[in-house]
């Protein structure tokens, strides 16, 4: 008897058990599958009738019920791009400095309050833009560079500069989206470099390298894929993101013509219209839903297949 | 010293000088946002913020039933997260990680670790706004909840990971069964760190936006029957904030600082009980 016995007696929960873990794992992916159908579901109608155009056309109108989406894409690709080129650098800096030059009693609380400022919702961003950002580009820099280059107009710099000076366009939207990745980017990036064995960096530095060589030579290249990894997962965030970049973007629906137009991204578009919406509108909407999500999801596969050959 | 040494040296002092002022400009953005927000949200913050209802503009009020809807709803999303998270997490470490699905399972938690949350709200409102004509707190719950269980799922099989297999094979020994093993041993030894993922999850789904627009849409007024409409004090903040009222406007910024701080207050209470685990 059993010592068989005694074991199975004890075994009835675990099918049960496993089952249900197993069921709950599932739900999971269940729900990004129901995201994508249900986009593709609600997106349909608009798919089909505008085809291409809906890619390609920036003509954007409830009331005769046409729709094109490609303002909001690449106004959703344009700031997301924008804020990565200013974050970036920074957010290397950042790591660098903290991992590599400061002292324990400075790395440590600077490294700590970076992670914490990661965590502030992305809406208090977005607020903190159009009450403090907003007002004050407009009257200190867009206003003055407009006015200085107003005599001559057809000029790149004056193009680049033009238009409404209210301070909420896409460089002003991408400045917020860039002050919001920072933290995350940098203390992503931190762990990345501190996962590199210190071996490494003491080898190279016994070699005779100073501190910008071990860290450009040496320690950048051994994680170089996991830094792109970050690199994606920080335009990962940037392209979704909806709340931060909604307030000062100027919500308007062409193609920008210039760094300080007002645009639209996907996000700012479904935020500001959705609940108004209905029929083929409410599709469109669905339907720009779908391409953020297919861009958000290649660009997160992609930084997590990085990540992972990182072993990070 | 060589010419070439001088230069050398030179070169890494300007790179440590550059690194040293890109913190420094990061950290006076950062600074900068957080002034904003104390200073602004400071001075309405009193006793009405908590005892009366979002007022309509130019009288008196204060937030009450949007703190309350938001309490109820990450309250709600937080008990399904931690239930599904945990079990997945659990699955994924103790289970069927290593399986070909479960290497799926994994990579897709981590796409929905980061998908857009604007995306979650409008899957919520197909699912469950459209269907039953009406917007609801029961649907923003589940909203939320989508966003915290990917937290929790990664922090749980993490955390899993971390436990030495001796307690594994100690609690089978002993004649436990897988399930005895994992809910008597397993999950007891990873507690705190289950609790920590769970904060996490919360602490990210606090200050979330973009979903409730769509699910529970926000109320003026104090409800607390989930199957309605619910105020909640992200959707206060954008409603307020994008208004032309002064007084709005204030109170978008109290809304701002109590989210701000309660998420700073669970992030610390995390780290600190995920410190001490570490400590041993």
């Amino acid at each position: 008897m059993s010592e068989e016995k005694i074991l199975h007696k004890s075994d009835p929960f675990d099918p049960v058990f496993r089952y249900v873990a197993f069921a709950a794992a599932t739900l999971l992916m269940a729900v990004l599958g129901g995201i994508v159908v249900s986009l593709l579901i609600g997106g349909w109608p608009a798919l089909s009738k505008f085809g291409l155009n809906f890619f390609i056309s920036t003509t954007w109108n409830p009331v005769t019920d046409v729709y094109g989406g490609a303002g909001p894409i690449v106004g959703t690709i344009v700031s997301s791009l924008l804020a990565l080129a200013m974050a970036l650098p920074i957010a290397i800096g950042i790591a660098v400095f903290l991992t590599q030059f400061a002292p324990k009693f400075i790395s440590q609380p600077l490294s700590i309050a970076v992670e914490l400022l990661a965590g502030i919702p992305s809406i208090v961003y977005g607020m903190c833009g159009l009450f403090v950002l907003a007002p004050v580009f407009a009257a200190k820099v867009q206003l003055p560079l407009v006015m200085a280059l107003s005599n001559n107009p057809d000029s790149f710099w004056a193009k680049l500069v033009y238009g409404v000076p209210n301070g909420a366009n896409i460089f002003t939207a991408s400045l917020i989206l860039a002050i919001m990745i920072l933290p995350y980017m940098s203390a992503v990036f931190r762990e990345l470099f501190r996962s590199i064995p210190p071996q490494v960096r003491e080898a190279a530095f016994g070699v005779g390298a100073t501190p910008f060589e071990v860290i450009t030579g040496v320690i950048i290249p051994y994680v170089k894929k996991g830094m792109v990894g970050v690199v994606m997962l920080g335009l990962g965030r940037a392209l979704g993101e909806t709340m931060a970049v909604t307030f000062i973007i100027g919500n308007s629906h062409g193609f920008p013509k210039s760094l300080f137009d007002s645009g639209s991204t996907i996000a700012s578009t479904i935020a500001n219209e959705f609940n108004e919406a209905s029929g083929l509108h409410t599709s469109a909407l669905l339907a720009l839903g779908l391409v953020l999500f297919l861009i958000t999801f290649a660009v997160l596969a992609l930084a997590r297949a990085l990540l992972s050959s990182q072993r990070y | 010293m060589s010419a070439r040494l001088i230069r050398r040296k030179l070169a890494s002092q300007i790179f440590m000088v550059v690194c040293g002022i890109a913190t420094l400009i990061a950290l006076t953005a950062l600074v900068l946002i957080l002034y904003t927000l104390v200073t602004r949200g400071i001075g309405g913050l009193n006793l009405e913020i908590f005892t009366q209802d979002t007022p309509a503009p130019g009288s008196p009020g204060g937030l009450r039933n949007t703190i309350v809807g938001s309490v109820m709803m990450c309250g709600v999303a937080m008990i399904v997260a931690l239930v599904v998270g945990v079990l997945s997490g659990t699955w994924l470490a103790e289970i069927g990680g290593d399986t070909p699905y479960g290497h799926a399972v994994r990579f897709l938690n981590d796409v929905l670790l980061s998908a857009p949350s604007i995306l979650v709200g409008l899957f919520v409102y197909q699912m469950l706004v459209e269907p039953f004509h009406g917007y609801s707190g029961w649907a923003g719950a589940v909203a939320l909840a989508i966003l915290a269980t990917p937290i929790v799922t990664r922090t749980t099989e993490d955390i899993l990971n971390l436990q030495p297999n001796a307690l594994r094979e100690a609690g089978m020994a002993l004649g436990g069964s897988q399930f005895i093993t994992i809910r008597k041993v397993i999950w007891k030894a990873a507690g705190t760190g289950l609790l920590t993922g769970g904060l996490l999850g919360f602490a990210r789904i606090s200050g979330e936006t973009a979903p409730l627009l769509f699910t529970s849409l926000g109320n003026n007024f104090l409800d607390l029957d989930m199957s309605h409409r619910m105020g909640a004090l992200p959707i206060a903040m954008y409603n307020f904030a994008l208004s032309p009222y002064d007084d709005w406007n204030k109170l978008a910024w109290v809304a701002a600082l109590l989210v701000a701080l309660a998420v700073l207050a669970v992030n610390i209470l995390g780290r600190w009980l995920a410190r001490d685990k570490s400590g041993h």
